[in-house]
C-alpha cells in the first residue's frame, strides 16, 4: 500500500466543504428531531385511542426501516406529487423524522420519570393543564433527557453520509467524488474515516462534560 | 407490477436476508470476543479492546463499508466477494456496539458471584463460562434485539455498493416503471415485516433464557435514559 501526501493535500479544499454541509446537517436534523420527537412524545399522552394508535404505529414503522429507504421514498416520491425540495432539505427532513422516532422515547421516558408527586401537587394547587406541561413537568423531564438526547445527536452524525445516496455532497460524497476524479481511493477515505472518529469523540467529550453540569 | 418484477424484489429479500445471517454471527463473536476482552486483567488487552470500540463505534458504517470495498484490494491485493465484503464491514462495525453490550451485561452481574467463583477456586475461565455469562447473557437479550434492527436497517446500506439486496433491487424496480411511490412502500413494508418478526423471535428467546436462571422479563419504563453513551447505532440506517 502507498500513501500519498499530495493526494491528501488536494482532497483537503474539498473535505472542509462536505465537513460544513455535514455540520449543517446534523445541527439542522437535530433540531427538526428534537421539536418531532417532543411532539410525537406529548401526542402520545392525548387520553384518545384514535390518537395514540395512529401516532405510536408510524413511529414504530419508520423507526424499524431502514433511512436510506425513506431517503430514497422521499427524494423520488415527493416530487411526484409535485412537492420538490433540493437534496439537502430533503435530506435534512428524513433524518430529523427518523430521529425524532427515537428521541419520542426519550422524552417518553424523561416525562415518566418526573415523580408522581410533582403532578399532585400541579392538581393541588390548581394549575392549568398548559401550565403544567410547561412550569412543572418538561422543565424537569428535558433537563434528564438531556444526555440521551446528546447521544442520538452523535448517532445522527454517523449516519450522515447516507445522503450521498441522494447526491448530496457531504463528507463522504465529496471522498467519493475527488476518488472517481483522481482514481485514489485510500486517501480520501482514509481522511474521512478519521474525521469521523474524532468529531465523534470530540461530541462525546463535550457531552460527558455538559451531563456533569447538569448533574449538579 | 408484474410477476417478473415481484421476483427481482423476492431475490433482494434473500440477499438481504442471507447478509443479516452473516453479519449478526460475526457481530456476535466480536461483540462477545471483545466484550469479554474488556474485562481481562492485563491492562494490555483491555486497552487494545477498548481502542477497537471506540475506533470501530466513531465511525459511519458507510464510511466502513467504502473502506472495505475501496481501499483493501488495492492495499492487500485481494478483493472480497460483494457479500463477504459487506458481511466483515456490518459485523466489524456493529460488533463494536455488541461489544458494549456484554461488557456492561458482565458488569451488572452480582459481584457476590465473582468472589463466590474465586473462593471455589474456579479458575477465571470457568468463572465466565459457569458463573458470569449464564447470568450476564439473558440481560443482553433486549438490547441485542435492538441492535439486530438497527443492523437489519444496515444492511440496507450496502445496496449503494452496487449489492443486489432489497433496497437495490427497491431502485431496480423504480428505474423499470418510472413510478417510485408503489415500489417504495413495499419495500418499507417488507423491511418493517422482518423487523417485527426478529422482534417477536428475540423476546420469545429472552423469556427462555430468563425462565433458565429463574427470572422473569421485565420492561422498565426509564432504560431510555440509562442507556450507555451511543448504545443506539449510528452509521446504520
Amino acid at each position: 500500500m502507498e500513501w500519498d501526501w499530495s493526494a491528501v493535500s488536494d482532497f483537503m479544499p474539498h473535505f472542509w466543504d462536505g465537513l460544513l454541509v455535514t455540520l449543517q446537517i446534523l445541527v439542522l436534523g437535530s433540531l427538526l428531531s428534537f421539536v418531532l420527537g417532543l411532539v410525537w412524545a406529548l401526542l402520545m399522552r392525548v387520553p384518545s385511542r384514535w390518537v395514540t394508535w395512529p401516532v405510536g404505529a408510524v413511529t414504530e414503522f419508520v423507526r424499524n426501516t431502514p433511512l436510506l429507504v425513506q431517503l430514497f421514498f422521499l427524494f423520488y416520491v415527493l416530487p411526484e406529487w409535485n412537492v420538490t425540495f433540493s437534496a439537502l432539505t430533503t435530506g435534512v427532513v428524513a433524518i430529523g423524522l427518523h430521529y425524532s422516532t427515537y428521541t419520542m422515547q426519550v422524552y417518553r421516558a424523561g416525562i415518566e420519570a418526573v415523580p408522581a408527586g410533582q403532578w399532585e401537587a400541579a392538581t393541588a394547587l390548581n394549575l392549568p393543564v398548559r401550565r403544567t406541561w410547561t412550569a412543572v413537568v418538561l422543565p424537569q423531564a428535558i433537563r434528564r433527557v438531556v444526555p440521551a438526547l446528546g447521544n442520538y445527536v452523535i448517532s445522527m452524525l454517523k449516519d450522515t453520509p447516507l445522503l450521498m445516496a441522494i447526491t448530496v455532497l457531504e463528507m463522504l460524497g465529496e471522498a467519493r467524488l475527488f476518488s472517481q476524479q483522481n482514481f485514489q481511493f485510500t486517501e480520501p477515505l482514509t481522511v474521512i474515516g478519521v474525521a469521523f472518529i474524532i468529531v465523534s469523540y470530540l461530541a462525546s467529550l463535550a457531552l460527558r462534560a455538559l451531563e456533569r453540569r447538569l448533574a449538579h | 407490477m408484474t410477476s417478473g418484477l415481484w421476483e427481482l424484489v423476492l431475490e433482494g429479500v434473500w440477499v438481504t436476508i442471507q447478509l443479516l445471517f452473516f453479519s449478526s454471527l460475526l457481530a456476535t463473536a466480536v461483540s462477545f470476543v471483545v466484550g469479554v476482552a474488556r474485562t481481562h486483567r492485563l491492562w494490555i488487552v483491555r486497552f487494545l479492546a477498548g481502542f477497537y470500540t471506540e475506533v470501530f463505534r466513531g465511525t459511519s458504517a458507510l464510511v466502513m463499508i467504502f473502506w472495505v470495498f475501496f481501499v483493501l484490494p488495492p492495499a492487500f491485493g485481494w478483493q472480497l466477494v460483494p457479500m463477504w465484503a459487506g458481511t466483515l464491514a456490518l459485523g466489524l462495525t456493529y460488533g463494536a456496539y455488541g461489544s458494549e453490550i456484554v461488557r456492561g451485561a458482565l458488569g451488572a452481574v452480582d459481584p457476590a458471584q465473582k468472589e463466590g467463583g474465586i473462593a471455589l477456586s474456579f479458575t477465571p475461565w470457568q468463572r465466565m463460562r459457569l458463573i458470569l455469562l449464564p447470568q450476564a447473557v439473558p440481560e443482553m437479550i433486549p438490547p441485542f434485539s435492538n441492535l439486530l434492527i438497527e443492523l437489519l436497517k444496515g444492511t440496507a446500506l450496502v445496496s449503494i455498493m452496487g449489492m443486489g439486496d432489497l433496497a437495490f433491487s427497491g431502485n431496480l424496480v423504480r428505474l423499470a416503471l418510472q413510478e417510485s411511490a408503489e415500489i417504495y412502500t413495499y419495500v418499507l413494508l417488507i423491511y418493517f415485516v422482518i423487523a417485527f418478526l426478529l422482534t417477536r423471535v428475540m423476546r420469545g428467546l429472552e423469556k427462555k433464557l430468563k425462565t433458565g436462571v429463574g427470572k422473569a422479563p421485565v420492561r422498565e419504563p426509564d432504560t431510555e435514559l440509562k442507556r450507555p453513551e451511543t448504545s443506539n447505532v449510528g452509521g446504520a440506517a
